[in-house]
């Protein structure tokens, strides 16, 4: 049995926060009392967590693993080191491996990769359409048996709006989420960046805002006919984000997401053309970012997804239009977010909330919970650590992430799954698998 | 650490002043018997053209041998050097070949950037890259009006400039808009909203002097200096035009609307030109075209680039006597 004891406790799933003491015992929380109610039990590992905030494990809806296929950028491995290092204890990896995660033996895989390392549980999300081909649909009944959380073909947007809403129909059977990369690519059209007139100075073509909102627009209708779940990846829009509150509104079954660097950077940061502040969908401009950052705060975006996309640096390091999309993101966006919680633009719970219980429920997830009865999985934070994402910090196989070089505030400092600590002191410990 | 130039954005506008005035010192020079002067003995340029370019290229070739540096041409079609190489392999391979000056033209915007952040000892000199900058081309359209407007007894400050045509994908009119910005001149560019962006209205990055025009007349009545911009056959597939033939119905620069809308109007051309699409065959060959003069003094502008670059570099020992 672990204690943990001496921190506040931040609970979003109960809105509850303050001292209060957790008890687990194997891969379950026991209960949750008040604090020193544990200090009489015998024979029980203590963690000291004062001066730290206790959280429900945070939940990462949106990682690229990259395994199998892109070994090189990324493996199951090293994203789930990468993972609990920032304090995540489950994340969604994408489907777009090679071979795509469109059938039960993929899935298998990458489930089978992932408990082995024993840190962050890594929960599949299977491709929408074979092969990412927007044309056939995956085996969905087979994906969901073998383990699949939610559908995606990310990268891709879904061309085919008969193939969405069948889709979304078939998976009124299944309650899982349909997880949108929502982009128009007649409308992005090859850009690299957003269309803007930072793009027409730099003489780059652009992704306009636009093309991301009319896909929104067309999902959202598409679950209000169908009645199916809808996920919207990485909201870069103040319109995109506008339309889901409005969705949300109407009683639409919408959830949504939106990364830390949409909301940490505009596309200034893009500088002299640097790679990697090149991502899909891309930086904007200081009003969309404004917009999101709303749409976290209110809840119309339920959570803080990472897009973790790791790439080799052949891939960075060429011409901008030529650079692969995506960066790094594990590691860093409990800091980022923190930022915001110590500027007063976004509390602590809501924080706390958009980076567990927001994304468990949105994928009806057993997690983002610190209540007797739930799994086992817990962050504690250490809100005033001061520390630079440098680069032997990076734990992911890639290092492409603009933040290198950034002081830091806050970390996960312990992190326990299943009732395991895989993180003490900041430090990894292995799991012998 | 070399001095580069990257584009005309940034510049000063002493510098701008500065290039012209070196510039017109060096038409002096192409008017020799031999064409011909030391400055540059010993030092090495490197002509690396990823993107066809017959006229750039030599001319930039003609600047060099002019200044007596050894130039070496790589282009892209022909060079094993370039095939399947990385722009960051390139980037090692002249890191070792360490040149004086790089002369770049490349089709993706930000690459002569990516190459001056990685050559320690190297000037690089933009020679085009896609559609962000040209700043040898607007040196040399400037040192054109420059000489064509002091004949008038007129500065280069002061004066309406329409540029027209496909301003979306272009270097030229982005240079040359920095350029005009310098000089307090108006600029307009005129063409269809599919070709003229509205991003360019960001007055907090292009300025307060920059006006866009959808009517060809409009945009260009009064105008002292017209720059046709070149037409690229694939707008029409890519939807920005529905065809080359209603392009020109509505923005070829013809006699006709020059005569009535801005009849004391010199034309430049930064060439090749499509005759009959952007610009009519009466106007390029007729007596407001300054387009022969742009050649000349294209070759002049090239040299005060390269000897400014080549001579602020550290492997200069011998006096730079022109
Ligand atoms: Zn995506």
């Amino acid at each position: 049995m672990i204690v943990i004891s001496g921190g506040t406790l931040i609970d979003p799933s109960a809105q509850r926060e303050g001292e209060y003491d957790l008890l687990l015992e194997g891969a379950t929380i026991k209960d949750v009392q008040k604090r020193g109610s544990f200090s009489e039990l015998k024979s029980v590992r203590i963690i000291d967590a004062r001066g730290k905030w206790v959280t429900p494990g945070f939940v990462d809806l949106h990682v690229h693993l990259r395994e199998p296929g892109f070994e090189w950028k990324e493996t199951i491995k090293s994203g789930a080191e990468a993972a609990v290092l920032g304090g995540y204890t489950s994340i969604c990896c994408m489907p777009n491996t090679r071979p795509t995660n469109d059938c039960a033996e993929i899935a298998k895989f990458i489930l089978d990769r992932g408990r082995n390392t024993g840190l962050a549980r890594v929960l599949p999300i299977g491709s929408i359409s074979k092969a990412l081909q927007g044309k056939e649909m995956s085996p969905l009944s087979e994906l969901k048996s073998a383990g699949c959380v939610a559908f995606s073909d990310d990268g891709e947007p879904i061309w085919d709006a008969g193939l969405m809403r069948r889709s979304l129909e078939w998976c009124l059977m299944l309650d899982l989420p349909i997880s949108c990369h929502e982009e128009d690519k007649h409308l992005s059209c090859g850009g690299c960046m957003n269309e803007s007139g930072l793009s027409t100075r730099l003489g780059l073509k652009g992704i306009p805002g636009v093309a991301e909102d009319v896909m929104i627009a067309r999902d959202i209708e598409l679950a209000r006919f169908t009645g199916g779940r809808v996920h919207i990846c990485h909201v870069s829009t103040a319109r995109g984000t506008e339309l889901i509150r409005r969705a949300k509104a109407d009683g639409i079954r919408i959830s949504a997401e939106a990364t830390p660097h949409h909301i940490v950077l505009t596309e200034e940061a893009i500088g002299e053309y640097d790679t990697n502040c090149k991502m899909s969908p891309p930086l904007r401009g200081e009003a969309d970012r404004l917009g999101v950052l709303a749409g976290l705060k209110d809840g119309t975006i339920d959570a803080l997804a990472s897009d973790h996309a790791p790439h080799e640096r052949d891939s960075k390091e060429v011409e901008f239009a030529k650079a692969s999309f995506g960066i790094l993101g594990l590691q860093t966006s409990l800091p980022l977010l923190l930022d915001f919680v110590r500027q007063g633009a976004i509390s602590r719970m809501r924080a706390i909330e958009a980076l567990s219980t927001g994304p468990a429920k949105a994928f009806k997830l057993n997690a983002g919970r610190l209540v007797a009865g739930a799994p086992a999985d817990i962050t504690i934070i250490d809100p005033d650590y001061s520390w630079t994402f440098r680069k032997e910090v990076v734990r992911s196989l890639s290092l492409n992430s603009p933040f290198i070089g950034r002081q830091m505030r806050g970390i996960a400092d312990t992190v326990v799954v299943e009732g395991r600590v895989v993180v003490d002191g900041q430090r990894l410990i292995s799991q012998g698998a | 650490m070399p001095r580069h130039l990257l584009g005309i954005e940034g510049m000063s506008r002493e510098e701008l002043l500065q290039y012209l005035d070196n510039a017109e010192h060096f038409i002096e020079v192409s008017g020799r018997d031999i064409k011909k002067v030391p400055a540059l003995r010993g030092k090495t340029i490197v002509n690396l053209f990823l993107e066809p370019s017959t006229r750039t290229r030599s001319s930039f070739e003609i600047a060099g041998k002019r200044l007596s540096a050894d130039t070496i041409n790589i282009s892209g079609s022909e060079s094993s050097v370039v095939k399947g190489e990385t722009l960051l392999d390139t980037a090692k391979n002249l890191e070792a070949m360490a040149p004086d000056v790089l002369v770049i033209r490349h089709r993706e915007s930000g690459a002569p950037h990516f190459l001056a952040r990685r050559l320690k000892t190297t000037a690089v000199v933009n020679a085009g890259d896609g559609a962000h900058e040209h700043p040898t081309q607007a040196l040399l359209d400037l040192l054109t009006l420059k000489i064509h407007f002091s004949k008038l007894g007129r500065d280069i400050s002061g004066l309406k400039v329409a540029i027209v045509g496909d301003v979306r994908h272009s270097r030229v009119a982005r240079s040359n808009l920095w350029a005009h910005r310098l000089l307090g001149n108006k600029v307009t560019f005129v063409g269809p909203p599919t070709l003229v962006p509205g991003e360019f209205r960001d007055s907090s990055i292009f300025g307060n002097n920059l006006h866009l025009e959808a009517d060809l007349a409009r945009g260009i009545e009064g105008a002292d200096v017209i720059i046709c911009l070149r037409m690229q056959l694939e707008r029409q597939s890519e939807h920005f035009v529905p065809s080359l033939e209603e392009y020109s119905h509505e923005y070829c620069v013809s006699e006709r609307v020059l005569s009535r809308y801005a009849p004391n109007s010199v034309v430049l051309h930064p060439g090749p030109a499509n005759r009959g699409t952007e610009v009519s065959s009466e106007v390029l060959d007729g007596p407001r075209s300054l387009v022969s003069e742009q050649v000349t003094h294209g070759v002049a502008v090239r040299m005060a680039v390269l000897f400014t670059l080549a001579a602020g570099s550290p492997s200069t020992n011998q006096e730079q006597q022109v």
